[in-house]
C-alpha cells in the first residue's frame, strides 16, 4: 500500500490503483454510485450526472469525469448529493413513459430501479412526453424514442465499439432525440443487427425483438413438429438469472425444460458447427494452396456478414461461403423432416435458440428460405428463452437435466467452442492440424488464439509453410484490421471475426454482463469442450453419416450460401 | 498586390500607405454596418459615388499607392454603434457625423459638405434641442473610450491598405523580429488581459499553458460565435476592423508556436464572414500570412469556419467538436482545451474583442494597458446597450465604469421618462442588477461579488413598465431551446423551470413554485455539464432576488404590477368615454361584453380571455387594462 497515493472516500481512505477516474475508485471502496452514462468500454460522457460527488470544501464534481488524486477527501452520500440525485430522477421520469409493467424491459430498466433505490415516490411534474412511434422495421430490435433518457450509450456504442454509425444524437435542448440520419426507419440503415445498443440501453428505449409468441403459437398447436436448436453460448448464459453461477453450463437443464415447453426435439447447434468446421477447413486449404481469395473470412456472425455486405462490399468475394452453423442445422434439418414426419404432424417447424440479435436477421434471409418457408421459422434469445421458461412456471434450479434428443444429438468440443471468439479458428485448426492426438489438440489452446481481447494474431504451421491468422472481435476492431489488409500492411490468410466483444457470449440476446465478468463464459465453453469426449468435428461420427446420407451430393446446395447474388 | 518578402518591404508599403490615406482632401465613410445596411447605406454610399463622378469630384474608392491631389475618399466603414441613428455617415477631416441619412439627401451632401464643406445641420444629431455636429461630442461617445473599436466607421474595412495606413500589423512585426515568444507571453501576461468572451480567465497563463504542451501541431481558435440575444461586440470588431483581430490571431500563433488559426463564426453574420474572408485574402496577398512571412521562419495560415447559430457552440468544447465537423456538445473536463482542444491538439482559444486587444498591448506594453481601468480587470470592455434608454448601441468604456455612467451619460437616461428599474447584464447567463447597485463598477471582480458576470458584454436596460418574471421567462426560453440537450439537469430542468415560469406569467401559478424554481436553479447550477447549463437559472434566481414580490403578486394576487402579462390584465371600459356604441360587444369572442345602447357597457371578468379585441376596436379609447 502506498501511503502517498491514498484519497478518502466517506472518511475511509483508499488506495488509487489504475483506476480511469473517481467513479471506478469509489465503486472500488464499496460505494455503489448510481450511472446511466457510464461504461467502462466506452468513452466518458458525463451526462446524466449522477455520479456527482462533493470534495471537504464542498465542490461538486462528477465522478466520471473526474480524475483520482491523492490527498482528495469525497463526499459519495451528503444531504445535498441525495437531493440533486433524486432530482435528476425526477425530472428525468418527468419526461419518461411510465408503464413500467406493459414495458419490454420491465424489471431490468435502470431508471426503474434507481427511482427505487432513491424512493421516488412522486413527480412533480407534469408529463409532457408526447407520444412518440416505435421503430419496428428492424428484424432484430425495436426503438421506442419515447423511453430514451439520451444518456447516448447506444450512440457510443455503435459509433465506437461497432463503428456502425446507424444511429446519433438530433435537435437540441428538450428537443434532442437519438434518431438514425433523417430519422429513416432503421432497416435502411447502416445497421447490421448486432443489438448491442439495446445490449447498452438502461431503459426500455432499444430492446430485442421479442418472438417468444410466434414461439408459443406452434407449439400449441398440436400438428406442429417443433424441433429446435441451442447455440453454444447460451448454456454458459443463464447462470445469472436462473441461480446458477457465472458460466455455468447448463444446456442438460435447458433441454429438459424446453421438453416440458412442448418442444418435439432438442438439439445442440454444436452438431452444426462440427459441419461449418469441416466445410470451412476445406474450403480454406483449397484457397490458401490456390492462393485465392485470401485471406478467408469467416462467416458466422450475421452481424459481420452484414458489415462486410454494408460498408466493405469489396471483400465480399472473400467471406467464406459456408452458411452459419444455425442456418447449416435449419437445411438439413427441413430436409430431413420432409421425409420423416412423425406420424400426426402435418407441419415441421424449427427454432432457433440463439444469443444473439442478428440471428433473427439471418433467418429472414431470403438465402435461407426453402419450399416457401423459412429454414429457421423462429429465432429466439436467450433472455427470451428465460422468460418463457419462467412464463412456464418451471423452477429451473431444480429441473433434472436432459441429454439431447437424436437423431442429430452428437457434437464434438470443436463445435461448443464456437460460442467464444477464437473458437472458431482453434476448431478450423484441429481440422487442419496433422497432429491428432491430445496433446496436439491441447497445444493449439495456447498459440494465441483463447482470450477475449479485441485483436488477436497467431502463426501456426502448415505443412511446410505458415498460416497467419487474425481473429477479432468487435466490428471497430474488424473495419480497423480490413484497412490495414486493404493497404498491405497487414497479410493473412484467414480473419475470424465476431461482432459482438469477445464473441457469442456477449451477444445482445444474452443476459447484460460487464465486460470483466465475461471471460468466466468463456472459461464456461472451454471447460465444457475439455469434457467432451469428441474434441475434433471429424472425429463426430454424425458426420460421416450425414455427409453419406442426406448431403450426399447435395452438400453445396444445403450448406453453402452465395452472398455475391444479389 | 506583391508578396511582401522582408520586413523593409513592410515598412515602405506601409509608408506609402500612411501618405496616400494623408493625402486625401476629405473623408466620406459611409457606415457599412450591419445596422446600417438594412437602413439603405449601401445604396447612399452608390448614389453619392455616382453623384462625384457626375459632378467629376476627384473620388477614391480603394486607396491608391500614388496619391493625388484633392481627392475625395468614399469609403465603406464598419459600424459605429450608434446604430439607432443609422445610416450613419461620417465627414472627415472635421469629424462631424450625419444621422439617419436618405437617399434624398444626398444630392445636398455632394452640394454642401462635398463640394463647399459646410455642415449639414438637419443631418447632425440632437440630444435636448442641442445641436452635435462632431461625433466626438456626442454624449454617447463623449464618455467612451474607444480602443478596440478605435477604427471601426473610420477606416475601409475592405482594405488592408487602410488598416497599414493607420500603423496596422505594426505589432505584428514587432512580435515577429523584435520578440522571443516568451517575450510576447510575457507581456499578456503582464498586461492581466482577461478574456472578454464572459470567464475572464487571463489570456497571459492561458498562452503559456499551451505553449509548455509537447504535442503539436497547435492551433489558435478565435470564438466569433457571439449568441447572446442583442449581442453585437464582435461582430462590429469583424466588420469594422477585421485586421486587428486577425493581428491578434496571427500574435498568439508566435507566442504558442502554432501555425494554423481558425476563426468559428456564426453564419447569421455574413457580413462578418465576408469582411474577414477579404481581410485573409488581402493578408495572403501581401504575404502577411502564408508561409515564412516576412521571410522569417514563421508560417500561419487562418480559416473561417462558419457555425449553424447553436449559443452552446460559444462553449469552448462544443465549439472545437463543431469545427472538426461533429455535433456541437460539450465534452466533459479535463482535458482543458489547451490540452486537448481542436483536433485533440493544444489550443488558444480566445474570442474576437480579446484578440483585438492583442496588438495594442504588443505595440503600446502592458504598463500602458495596465493604466485603463482598476488592476484587476485593466482595459476597456465594449457592451451591446439596449433597453429603454435614449441612446442604444454599442459603447465601448474603461473596466470600471460604473453602470449610472453607463446608462444615465452615454444612454441618456432613460427613454420617455420612465423610471430605471433593473439592467440585465451578461445576457441568459447573467443576472439583473437594480438602482441600489448603479454605482457598481463594471470589471469582473465586481460584479461576480453581487451575483452578476460582466458575460460577453450585453446590457439590458429596463423601466419600471418592465416584467422581472416575464424577463425572466424570456431568458430561460432562450437557454431552454439553445440548450444542447446533453446533460439532464440542463436539457430536462430548464424545460421544467420554463413550464413553471409560464404558468406564473399565465396567471396559473401556485403556491411552492417559488421554492419549486429556486430548488431546480440550485440543482442545475451545481450539476450541469458546463458553462453555458451551470449558468442557466440565474437570470430568474437574480429576479427572485431582487423581486421577489413581483412573483408573488402573479402566484398569489393574479396580478402583473408592470401590467405586461397579458393574462393578468384587466380590461376595463371606462364609464365617462363608453358611448355604448356596443363595437366591443360585437367583436368580443366570447361574448364576455354586454350592455344597453347608448349606456356604459360593462365586461364580465369571468369570461373575459383578455384578449384585447376590445381595447383594439374602441372608437372612444374607452378601454384600458389595470394590473
Amino acid at each position: 500500500m502506498n501511503i502517498n497515493n491514498m484519497i478518502e472516500i466517506d472518511g475511509i481512505p483508499v488506495e488509487i490503483g489504475d483506476e480511469r477516474n473517481l467513479l471506478d475508485v469509489i465503486r472500488k471502496s464499496g460505494v455503489k454510485l448510481p450511472t446511466f452514462c457510464y461504461h467502462s468500454d466506452l468513452s466518458i460522457f458525463g451526462a446524466c450526472r449522477m455520479c456527482m460527488v462533493e470534495d471537504e470544501r464542498g465542490r461538486l464534481m462528477a465522478s466520471c469525469s473526474t480524475l483520482p488524486k491523492a490527498g482528495m477527501k469525497i463526499f459519495t452520500n451528503t444531504q445535498r448529493l441525495r437531493k440533486y440525485r433524486r432530482n435528476i430522477l425526477e425530472l428525468l421520469l418527468a419526461d419518461h413513459c411510465r408503464d413500467c409493467t406493459t414495458c419490454g424491459n420491465n424489471g431490468n430498466c435502470k431508471l426503474q430501479s434507481l427511482a427505487r433505490q432513491f424512493g421516488i415516490k412522486s413527480v412533480r411534474f407534469e408529463n409532457t412526453k408526447s407520444e412518440m412511434a416505435q421503430d419496428l422495421s428492424s428484424p432484430a430490435i425495436i426503438r421506442d424514442p419515447g423511453k430514451c433518457i439520451l444518456c447516448g450509450d447506444c450512440v457510443r456504442e455503435c459509433n465506437e465499439i461497432q463503428n456502425v454509425g446507424a444511429i446519433d444524437f438530433a435537435f437540441r435542448g428538450s428537443k434532442a432525440m437519438i434518431s438514425t440520419a433523417f430519422d429513416v426507419p432503421l432497416s435502411e440503415t447502416q445497421c447490421v443487427g448486432c443489438g448491442q445498443c439495446a445490449a447498452a440501453c438502461p431503459t426500455g428505449a432499444i430492446i430485442v425483438r421479442n418472438d417468444s409468441m410466434k414461439a408459443w403459437n406452434y407449439l400449441d398447436d398440436p400438428e406442429t413438429f417443433v424441433t429446435c436448436e441451442i447455440a453454444p453460448a447460451v448454456r454458459v448464459a443463464m447462470g445469472q438469472e436462473m441461480g446458477m453461477q457465472p458460466g455455468e453450463n447448463a444446456l442438460g437443464r435447458i433441454v429438459s425444460a424446453l421438453h416440458r415447453m412442448g418442444f418435439d426435439e432438442v438439439y445442440d447447434t454444436s452438431t452444426a458447427a462440427d459441419l461449418t468446421v469441416i466445410e470451412e477447413a476445406n474450403e480454406f486449404i483449397q484457397r490458401f494452396r490456390s492462393g485465392e481469395k485470401l485471406p478467408l473470412l469467416t462467416s458466422c456472425c450475421p452481424a459481420w456478414v452484414q458489415y462486410v455486405e454494408k460498408r466493405n462490399p469489396d471483400f465480399l468475394p472473400n467471406v467464406s461461403t459456408c452458411r452459419s452453423p444455425m442456418s447449416m442445422f435449419a437445411s438439413v434439418i427441413k430436409e430431413y423432416y420432409r421425409d420423416h414426419l412423425p406420424e400426426g404432424k402435418t407441419k415441421h417447424v424449427h427454432i432457433a435458440i440463439m444469443p444473439c440479435t442478428a440471428k433473427k436477421f439471418e433467418a429472414s434471409r431470403p438465402e435461407f428460405r426453402s419450399h416457401d418457408q423459412q429454414d429457421t421459422d423462429v429465432v429466439i434469445t436467450t433472455q427470451e428463452l428465460i422468460k418463457m421458461i419462467k412464463e412456464s412456471g418451471i423452477v429451473f434450479e431444480e429441473v433434472e437435466p436432459e441429454a439431447v434428443d437424436m437423431p442429430f444429438g452428437t457434437y464434438s468440443g470443436a463445435g461448443v467452442i464456437f460460442g467464444v471468439s477464437g473458437g472458431v479458428t482453434e476448431a478450423v485448426l484441429r481440422k487442419i492440424a496433422t497432429s491428432d492426438n491430445r496433446k496436439g489438440i491441447a497445444s493449439l489452446a495456447y498459440t494465441g488464439v483463447r482470450g477475449l481481447d479485441g485483436v488477436k494474431e497467431c502463426v501456426i504451421p502448415y505443412g511446410d509453410r505458415e498460416v497467419h491468422i487474425a481473429i477479432c472481435s468487435g466490428l471497430r476492431n474488424a473495419s480497423d484490421l480490413l484497412e490495414a489488409v486493404r493497404r498491405g500492411e497487414k497479410q493473412f490468410d484467414l480473419i475470424e471475426v465476431m461482432a459482438c466483444y469477445g464473441g457469442c457470449i456477449s451477444g445482445a440476446g444474452q443476459p447484460y454482463i460487464s465486460r470483466r465478468r465475461r471471460i468466466n463464459r468463456g472459461n464456461g465453453l472451454y471447460r465444457a469442450d475439455s469434457t467432451t469426449p469428441i474434441r475434433r468435428s471429424q472425429d463426430n461420427p454424425m458426420m460421416k453419416e450425414l455427409y453419406e446420407g442426406i448431403l450426399k451430393g447435395r452438400e453445396h446446395e444445403l450448406l453453402h450460401v452465395n452472398y455475391l447474388k444479389k | 498586390m506583391t508578396k511582401l518578402d522582408t520586413r523593409l518591404a513592410l515598412d515602405q508599403l506601409r509608408e506609402s500607405c500612411e501618405k496616400a490615406f494623408a493625402a486625401e482632401k476629405r473623408k466620406i465613410l459611409v457606415c457599412g454596418g450591419t445596422g446600417c445596411v438594412s437602413g439603405g447605406s449601401l445604396q447612399i454610399f452608390e448614389r453619392l459615388k455616382e453623384l462625384m463622378e457626375e459632378h467629376h469630384v476627384p473620388v477614391e474608392v480603394e486607396l491608391q499607392k500614388d496619391p493625388h491631389q484633392d481627392v475625395v475618399g468614399l469609403k465603406k466603414s464598419g459600424c459605429h454603434g450608434f446604430c439607432e441613428m443609422g445610416p450613419l455617415i461620417r465627414i472627415e477631416p472635421e469629424g462631424w457625423l450625419y444621422t439617419k441619412v436618405k437617399l434624398e439627401d444626398c444630392e445636398e451632401i455632394l452640394e454642401s459638405t462635398i463640394i463647399k464643406g459646410e455642415c449639414i445641420d438637419r443631418l447632425a444629431y440632437r440630444q435636448n434641442g442641442e445641436i452635435y455636429r462632431r461625433q466626438a461630442d456626442i454624449p454617447f461617445y463623449k464618455k467612451q473610450t474607444r480602443l478596440v473599436l478605435e477604427h471601426c466607421g473610420h477606416i475601409n474595412a475592405t482594405s488592408i491598405y487602410e488598416y497599414l495606413a493607420i500603423g496596422g500589423y505594426r505589432a505584428f512585426e514587432k512580435a515577429l523580429f523584435d520578440m522571443q515568444p516568451e517575450d510576447i507571453i510575457q507581456e499578456i501576461t503582464e498586461s492581466n488581459l482577461r478574456g472578454r468572451g464572459g470567464g475572464g480567465f487571463q489570456t497571459g497563463k492561458k498562452w503559456a499553458s499551451a505553449r509548455v504542451q509537447k504535442e503539436n501541431p497547435k492551433y489558435i481558435v478565435c470564438n466569433g460565435d457571439e449568441g447572446d440575444p442583442g449581442a453585437f461586440m464582435d461582430r462590429s470588431v469583424m466588420e469594422g476592423d477585421p485586421n486587428k483581430m486577425l493581428e491578434g490571431m496571427m500574435i498568439a500563433g508566435i507566442a504558442v508556436g502554432a501555425q494554423e488559426g481558425f476563426i468559428y463564426v456564426r453564419a447569421e453574420y455574413p457580413l462578418a464572414v465576408e469582411r474577414l474572408r477579404i481581410a485573409i485574402e488581402q493578408a495572403n496577398a501581401l504575404g502577411l500570412l502564408g508561409d515564412h512571412i516576412l521571410g522569417s521562419d514563421f508560417s500561419f495560415q487562418i480559416h473561417i469556419n462558419r457555425g449553424a447559430g447553436a449559443f452552446v457552440c460559444g462553449e469552448g468544447s462544443a465549439l472545437t467538436a463543431s469545427i472538426e465537423g461533429k455535433r456541437g456538445m460539450p465534452r466533459v473536463k479535463p482535458p482543458r482545451t489547451v490540452e486537448h482542444g481542436l483536433f485533440e491538439k493544444p489550443t488558444v482559444l480566445n474570442n474576437v474583442e480579446t484578440y483585438a486587444n492583442v496588438p495594442m498591448i504588443i505595440q503600446n506594453g502592458s504598463a500602458w494597458y495596465k493604466s485603463i481601468g482598476p488592476e484587476n480587470s485593466p482595459g476597456t470592455k465594449a457592451f451591446a446597450l439596449t433597453g429603454t434608454i435614449n441612446n442604444t448601441g454599442l459603447i465601448e468604456v474603461p473596466m470600471g465604469t460604473t453602470l449610472r455612467e453607463v446608462i444615465f451619460d452615454i444612454g441618456g437616461g432613460m427613454r420617455g421618462n420612465t423610471d430605471f428599474k433593473a439592467v440585465q447584464i451578461g445576457g441568459p447567463s447573467g443576472g439583473c442588477l437594480t438602482a441600489k447597485e448603479l454605482d457598481i463598477p463594471l470589471d469582473f471582480d465586481s460584479l461576480k461579488k453581487v451575483g452578476a458576470m460582466i458575460g460577453s458584454g450585453g446590457l439590458v436596460v429596463m423601466d419600471t413598465k418592465t416584467c422581472m418574471v416575464e424577463v425572466a421567462r424570456f431568458f430561460m426560453h432562450f437557454t431552454q431551446n439553445e440548450s444542447c440537450g446533453k446533460c439532464v439537469p440542463c436539457r430536462e430542468g430548464t424545460k421544467r423551470m420554463l413550464e413553471i415560469l409560464e404558468r406564473i406569467v399565465d396567471g396559473k401559478g401556485r403556491d411552492g413554485d417559488i421554492e419549486l424554481l429556486l430548488e431546480l436553479a440550485d440543482t442545475i447550477s451545481h450539476t450541469a455539464l458546463c458553462g453555458l447549463g451551470k449558468s442557466a437559472p440565474s437570470p430568474v434566481v437574480s429576479t427572485i432576488r431582487n423581486f421577489r414580490s413581483e412573483y408573488e403578486a402573479h402566484i398569489y394576487d393574479k396580478k402583473c404590477p408592470a401590467g405586461v402579462c397579458a393574462k393578468l390584465r384587466t380590461f376595463v371600459i371606462n364609464p365617462e368615454l363608453c358611448k355604448g356604441c356596443s363595437k366591443c360587444a360585437r367583436n368580443c369572442p366570447v361574448n364576455a361584453i354586454s350592455g344597453e345602447l347608448r349606456k356604459p357597457f360593462t365586461i364580465d371578468q369571468d369570461v373575459c380571455i383578455k384578449c384585447g379585441t376590445c381595447m383594439s376596436n374602441c372608437p372612444f379609447h374607452a378601454i384600458s387594462t389595470e394590473a
